[in-house]
This record gives C-alpha cells, sequence and structure tokens, in this order.
C-alpha cells in the first residue's frame, strides 16, 4: 500500500454564525489503521466526521481522498466514494425486516421486481461472513440495539468500502458484543479498511487504535501514536485535567428507608427486591437489556406490574400514576434525552421552565405562572449545572450532548424530589461534562436525597455507589456494598442465572 | 463566492424573521400588494374594517384549532361543533321561547348553553378518543365529524330552524357596543383570554410541553392524556361560540354552516407559524394568520375570482405554508 493517506483534510473549518465549530483541522487517515477520535463533546469531533460523512459541507479548508481534492455533496455521493458512517442515530426503517434495510436502495432485481429469495440469502451470507447472529429475516424494531449497529455496519459493505466512520459504536454494546465488534476491525484492518473510530471509552483505545487525534474546541490538540501514549495523558490532552479528579468522593450519610420494593415483577423483571434509602447513592449495575432500566420504570409506574408491592415512604405507589409518584417525591431521569427527555424544538430555558411550572412554587396569588419567578429559577438552576450562558436561549437541538445532558439533569432541579433516579445519565457524555455531573450527584447525595444511579458503564456505577444492586436476565443476583464493591466481584453476577431470587 | 456571499448577507436578516415568525408576513406583504394592484377598493379603510367584522368567525375557530394544533394533533370536526351547535341552539331556543314567552333571555341563555353542551360532547369524545384510546387525531375527528354532521342534518331534516328569538339574532349578530360590532367584542375578549391562558397559566404551559414532547412531559408529572383531552374540549367550546355567533348572523340554525372552516382554520394557523408537529405556536400570530386568510378570501371577490377557484387558492395556499413550516422547522433544528 502506497503512503498516499486514504483520505486527509487540510485547514478544514467549519463555522455557523457566532460559532468556529472546527478551526484548520488538519487531519490524516492511512489505509489499514484505527485511528481515534477523542475529545469532549463540542469539541468539533461530530463536525468533523460529518463533513468526511457528506452530510455537512466545509466553510473552509479541503478534503482530499487518496490525494484528490472532493467535495461530498451528500451521505450518498460520500458511499458511492466508499466512505461509509455508522452514525449514533441509526438509518435503519423499524417496520422492514433486517434484509430489506441492509439492501435498501440496491435491493436485487429481477427485471422491475425485488428478488427477495436473494436477498435474503446474500443477506445471510454477510452476515456468515462478518459472524453476526441476526436473523435476515427478522423485523429491524424487534432488534437490540447492538443488533441494529451489527446491520448498520453491515449495509456498509456494499460497493467497495474504503473508510470506515464509526461514531460512538460501543456505547451500548455489552462487552462481549464489543469484543465482536473490534474482532471485527481488525479483519477490516487487515483488509486496507481505514477506519475513524469516535469514543469516550478510553479503555478501548489501547486495544484497537493505531493513532489518536485529540480535538477541543474545534482545534487540533494533537496526533499521537497509541503506542506512545496512555490514559491519563490523554485525559490531560483533551480537558487539561488528571483522571482522579474525574470521580467525586461521596460521603455516606444513610437515612431512612424512603421506598420499599418487595417482590415485583414487571415484564422482564422477576421477583426485585430492594429499598432505596436517603442520603446514599444506588448503584444498579448489569449488562444492556437485564433489566435494569424496566425495574426502575416499573417502580415509577412507567411500565406495567404483574406483581409484587412498592412503598414510598409508606405510602403504596404500587398503582399510583406516574405523575402522582413524582408529586409525591421521586424523579426519574430519562436516558434517552432526545425520545423522552427534552423538548428539542424549544430552547434550554424552557425546558427547564416546564418542570418549574409543574414543580408549583411559581405561581401568583391569582394561579397565574409568574414567568419572572420562573425566570429566575431557569437562571439558577442553569447556573448550578454549569450551563454556558450563550447556550440557554438556544433551541436544545442545537446543543452537543453533553449539553443536552446538562440541560437534562437541570430538570431535576426543578421538582421537589427525594429519590432522583438517574437512568444512564452520561450516555454519550465527555469526561469534562461526566466530572460536572458526578459533582452534581455528590451534591445531591450529602444534601439527604436519595441517589440511585443506573449504568451500563461499570466503572462509573462502581465509584459512584455506596451500595450496588446486579442484575442478571431480570433477576437481582447481588447486593454489594463496601469492600465488595470491586469489579471482579461484580462481573461474577453480571452472567448469573436465577440466583437468590425465585422466578 | 464573494457576490455569492453578500447576496446571503442581505437575505440573512428576511431568513432570521421567517425563522422567527414563519411565513405570514411574506404572505401578507404579498396579498396586500397583489389585491391593492387587483382592485382600486381593497386597500381602503372601509374595506379593511370590512375584513376584520368578517374575520371574527375563522379567527376564534383559528384558536381553539391553534389549540390542539400546539397539542399535537389537529381537530376536522370543528365545522361539525359549529353544525351542531347551531341547530341544537336554535331548536332549543325555539322550543324554550315557547315554553317560557315572557323570559326570552332565558331562553337564549339555556339554549345557547345547550349548543355549548353539544359541542362539548363532540369535544370530549375527540379527547376521550385521542387521549385514552389513543386513535389518530386524523382518523378521531374525521369519524366524529362525520357524526355531528349527520345528527345536524338529522335533527333538521336538512331545512334551517327558524323562528328563533329575534332578540338573539339582534345582538348576538347585529348588535353594537360603543358602535364596535357585538361578535368583534366577543372574539377581543376571547383573544385576550387565550393569550393569558397560553403565556399565563400552568395548563398553557402543559399543552407545549405536550405538543413538544409527550414522553417527555409524562415524565414531568404532566397528565398528558388530561391534557389532550383539555384541548379537544376547549377547541370544541370555541368552535361552539362560534356556532351561536353564526346562527345569530344567519337567523337561523344551520346544519351547513362551518363547511370549510376545519381546512381554512389549519391554515391559518399554519401560515401563522404553528407547527403541525406541535409545541410551537403564538395567539397573537395566529389571529393575525385568520384574518389573512378573510383578507385573501375578500381580495379574490373584489377581483372577481370565482369562488371554485377561491377554493383552489385556498388549498394551494395551506400546502405552501406546511411546505414553509417544514423549511422553517430544518432551519430551527440546524441553528441556521
Amino acid at each position: 500500500m502506497d503512503d498516499t493517506p486514504l483520505i486527509k483534510t487540510a485547514a478544514l473549518t467549519k463555522s455557523y454564525p457566532g460559532v468556529l465549530a472546527l478551526d484548520h483541522v488538519d487531519f490524516d487517515l492511512k489505509a489499514g489503521e484505527v485511528h481515534v477520535l477523542f475529545g469532549e463533546n463540542g469539541a468539533g469531533k461530530s463536525t468533523l466526521i460529518s463533513m468526511l460523512a457528506g452530510a455537512n459541507r466545509p466553510t473552509g479548508g479541503q478534503i482530499l481522498l487518496n490525494g484528490q481534492e472532493v467535495h461530498l455533496a451528500n451521505v450518498a455521493d460520500a458511499q458511492r466514494r466508499g466512505i461509509y458512517t455508522v452514525f449514533q442515530e441509526f438509518s435503519l426503517i423499524p417496520t422492514l425486516t433486517v434484509a430489506e434495510n441492509i439492501f435498501l436502495g440496491w435491493e436485487p432485481m429481477i427485471g422491475p421486481f425485488v428478488n427477495h429469495a436473494a436477498m435474503r440469502k446474500r443477506a445471510a451470507e454477510m452476515f456468515a461472513e462478518l459472524d453476526f447472529p441476526i436473523d435476515p429475516n427478522a423485523i429491524t424494531a424487534n432488534l437490540s440495539r447492538a443488533q441494529k449497529q451489527m446491520v448498520e455496519i453491515t449495509k456498509a459493505f456494499h460497493g467497495d468500502l474504503s473508510v470506515l466512520i464509526l461514531d460512538e459504536p460501543t456505547a451500548s454494546l455489552t462487552d462481549r458484543e464489543v469484543d465482536h465488534l473490534f474482532g471485527f476491525i481488525e479483519t477490516l484492518k487487515a483488509r486496507g479498511v481505514g477506519i475513524i473510530y469516535i469514543s469516550h471509552r478510553m479503555q478501548e483505545f489501547a486495544r484497537i487504535a493505531d493513532r489518536v487525534t485529540v480535538l477541543r474546541d474545534g482545534g487540533k490538540i494533537g496526533t499521537v501514536a497509541m503506542a506512545d501514549t496512555d490514559q491519563d495523558a490523554l485525559v490531560e490532552m483533551m480537558t487539561g485535567r488528571a483522571i482522579t479528579e474525574i470521580y467525586p468522593t461521596i460521603e455516606r450519610r444513610t437515612g431512612e428507608t424512603l421506598l420499599r420494593a418487595e417482590n415485583v415483577s414487571a415484564p422482564g423483571v422477576y421477583g426485585a427486591n430492594l429499598e432505596i434509602k436517603a442520603g446514599e447513592v444506588l448503584g444498579i449495575a448489569g449488562l444492556v437489556g437485564c433489566g435494569k432500566s424496566r425495574l426502575a420504570r416499573a417502580l415509577m409506574g412507567l411500565g406495567a406490574k404483574t406483581s409484587g408491592r412498592v412503598t414510598l415512604k409508606e405510602q403504596d405507589i404500587t398503582r399510583t400514576s406516574t405523575q402522582s409518584i413524582i408529586r409525591s417525591g421521586m424523579y426519574y431521569l430519562s436516558p434517552d434525552r432526545k425520545a423522552e427527555g427534552l423538548d428539542l424544538a424549544k430552547t434550554a430555558d424552557d425546558n427547564l421552565a416546564v418542570n418549574l411550572v409543574m414543580g408549583g412554587g411559581t405561581t401568583t396569588g391569582a394561579g397565574f405562572v409568574d414567568w419572572g419567578k420562573v425566570r429566575r429559577r431557569t437562571a439558577e438552576i442553569a447556573n448550578h449545572v454549569e450551563l454556558h450562558d450563550g447556550y440557554r436561549r438556544k433551541l436544545v437541538s442545537q446543543l452537543s450532548g453533553g449539553n443536552q445532558q446538562k440541560v437534562l439533569f437541570g430538570r431535576c432541579f426543578g421538582q421537589e424530589a427525594d429519590i432522583i433516579i438517574l437512568d444512564e445519565p452520561t450516555v454519550g457524555v465527555d469526561m469534562g461534562t461526566r466530572a460536572a455531573l458526578y459533582l452534581l450527584i455528590k451534591e445531591l447525595a450529602e444534601a439527604g436525597k436519595a441517589v440511585v444511579v443506573i449504568s451500563s458503564d461499570l466503572p462509573e456505577v462502581l465509584h459512584l455507589s455506596h451500595r450496588m444492586i446486579v442484575l442478571a436476565h431480570g433477576h437481582i443476583t447481588a447486593e454489594l456494598e463496601g469492600d465488595d464493591l470491586t469489579e471482579e466481584q461484580t462481573l461474577k453476577y453480571f452472567f448469573e442465572e436465577n440466583t437468590g431470587a425465585t422466578a | 463566492m464573494t457576490a455569492d456571499q453578500s447576496q446571503s448577507r442581505a437575505l440573512e436578516p428576511i431568513k432570521r424573521l421567517f425563522v422567527k415568525v414563519g411565513v405570514l408576513p411574506f404572505f401578507l406583504l404579498g396579498a396586500l400588494i397583489v389585491f391593492t394592484l387587483l382592485s382600486p377598493k381593497f386597500l381602503t379603510g372601509q374595506n379593511l374594517v370590512n375584513v376584520a367584522r368578517q374575520s371574527v368567525y375563522l379567527v376564534l375557530v383559528s384558536l381553539g384549532q391553534m389549540l390542539v394544533l400546539i397539542s399535537g394533533g389537529f381537530d376536522l370536526s370543528v365545522g361539525t361543533a359549529i353544525a351542531l351547535t347551531s341547530v341544537v341552539s336554535a331548536l332549543s331556543m325555539v322550543w324554550l321561547s315557547g315554553v317560557f314567552p315572557d323570559a326570552i333571555w332565558l331562553a337564549i341563555a339555556l339554549g345557547a348553553f345547550i349548543g355549548f353542551g353539544a359541542a362539548l360532547i363532540v369535544g370530549l369524545i375527540n379527547g376521550i378518543g385521542v387521549a385514552y384510546f389513543e386513535v389518530s387525531p386524523f382518523i378521531m375527528t374525521l369519524g366524529v365529524s362525520s357524526v355531528g354532521a349527520g345528527l345536524a342534518l338529522f335533527l333538521t331534516g336538512g331545512v334551517p330552524v327558524s323562528g328563533i328569538p329575534f332578540a338573539f339574532a339582534d345582538t348576538f349578530g347585529f348588535g353594537r357596543v360603543w358602535g364596535i360590532p357585538v361578535p368583534v367584542v366577543i372574539a377581543a375578549l376571547c383573544i385576550v383570554v387565550m393569550w393569558v391562558f397560553m403565556s399565563r397559566t400552568r395548563l398553557g404551559t402543559q399543552i407545549y410541553a405536550v405538543g413538544g414532547n409527550i414522553k417527555a412531559a409524562h415524565l414531568s408529572a404532566i397528565n398528558t392524556k388530561r391534557t389532550l383531552m383539555l384541548t379537544y374540549a376547549i377547541c370544541a367550546l370555541i368552535a361552539s361560540l362560534t356556532g351561536l355567533l353564526l346562527t345569530a348572523r344567519v337567523e337561523s340554525g344551520e346544519a351547513n354552516l362551518g363547511g370549510t372552516i376545519a381546512l381554512e382554520s389549519i391554515a391559518a394557523c399554519v401560515i401563522a407559524g404553528v407547527s403541525l408537529r406541535g409545541g410551537i405556536g403564538r395567539v397573537e400570530n395566529v389571529v393575525l394568520g385568520g384574518f389573512f386568510i378573510v383578507l385573501v378570501q375578500n381580495g379574490m371577490n373584489l377581483a372577481q375570482v370565482s369562488s371554485y377557484m377561491q377554493m383552489v387558492l385556498l388549498g394551494v395556499l395551506l400546502i405552501l405554508a406546511v411546505i414553509f413550516d417544514q423549511m422553517r422547522y430544518r432551519m430551527m433544528m440546524g441553528g441556521r
């Protein structure tokens, strides 16, 4: 293979009115390498790849493909040239079968008709080749997130793939699935495909990365060979602070038991017993799909409970509606900020205002909303979650993932709550923002609130929790505390089935 | 390149205005220019006052329609609510004025009340269907509109209900307060109430929140089902008020009142920047939107455009407005 980079950018720049999203970035990708893009949210990673993917056009600089300057008109154009991007948001049609999705737009035909048999056969062959255990006839909506990701990657394999861009591919994958994905990346490398890989999970870099480019505030900080660097150095490049500063020490001030769940069963959750206590952080760990989220949603009345009893401050809330549960002091932060967390077409301020208006204390004597008061409180909350001034009157859809997450966090300060359930609170969020969010968790817990952290990110739950519940296949397999809170201890219970609980 | 850039810079304020308030200012300006050129009578004080008076009915219905649109649905049965109100209240008033010949205002009040009741039932059925049974608003309100229209025709046998109390038509159809027509006064009151409702009450905020993201609203302790149901109920009540005013105007109860108003009110709202995706819309703009539609109809009448062609143009206008709404939404979300 010659030395011309597959893809190269020269002084690539993207500016929006008032914002320089990408500032003269030089980047290159060689054939057969994995090049990681690393940086906080809003650092310009997404902007860079959106231009390489053809989804966005630069305002300055050049993109060179095999040494030739190219102007990518759109995503289809980029794909024709062999650049394929797997975005965080999938481009799969949920109602079609897997095979139909893979061949969408280039269906094998017999005359004017689609050859479904050939399509299924080819899809099955592709899956066999990639060793993905997916049925080509399955309806896409029924797949797990990991499987959807695999389908999305499989889609890249038509035409001649030369550059594969993966945007946070492991954000929702289990460890086994990650191993699988990495094995697959190795295969691609061997074929000479260049891979641009975006991730916040640094532990992955050592396994697959050849080089890492760090971006900060739209500018390039540097490109380093992975062999010459380590995690701490990368974090410092990204944030200017050391990794030990990320997880705070949370003082444990366990108070009374606020919530008690007895033998709660719900679809995908079997006979869960747990207690949530004031002044401590309860972690809920487990693999993706183990029922962590379903358990919390069942407690919140968001999903049906098939049996069991839940009491909140001695009140039975087993059959209570979600809004009454929220009013009695339990707040649930959704893991999916776009689908059910935020109103994307409104400003950050307006999103925060909803909870304030609903939370009460912001109406005048005549029963009208006191917007002056609401605005003062939204400003306080925005300060509290360190949402930058300039973002508060911007539409949430225009904010980076980390800032959206700050707004979402801010929402739980709008309503008085004693129990705060944070479901995947830092999904797709960079280290700097994470550190800020962890401080908020610390503050809540130390102020005597009960905080529940549900997370698929094991180091995160381990570091934050005082007490931790492990789920596997919908059963609670362990409750760990103190010295037992270690990665080895926890992992033992991740795969265990039917332990302790009666099905 | 430079010519291109300076051009785009010149377009920047226009773009910003478009993103902020939508397509209405541009349409309004276009309509004023075109009709002023077509008819010398168009841009006269007399004519504009006339338009203002005629637009009362559409403005009122559009306010209700706006609520439902903001909540993320739409209501095709507003015309039916009007027709049903007209027929039911007229029949009741005729009958009641026979029962209480000496208390004509009591008969009018009770008749109006029964009319509101009929429309409220329409609104509640819509609301319950959409909120609790999760029927799509399109099918729900389309179905209800057929049911209601059928009932109104059945009740009257297709013949207008005549003989409603003279005082009713005299006051609410043709009366004036301090020289201002009563319907205009009522509409003005409604606009103020609606503005306060949407911007100053919790329920108003809830409607915006439900339309913006219903799941997020649910997780913010909002009773989304109740909120949705109330928007349909309020929409039907406002349509019902319009039905009463129209009944007074035509001095009879008619089952064919409000035949085209569903389409017109949706057009007025969308042109005024109410998003079909829900969550976005402002009272003051909707008032202007309703005014705009009537202005265009008035201009077309003056320019002697046939009523059939007017239907064509109204449909085109609605589709254009929706196209511009899509563009605007993309610009908003893209941050450009």
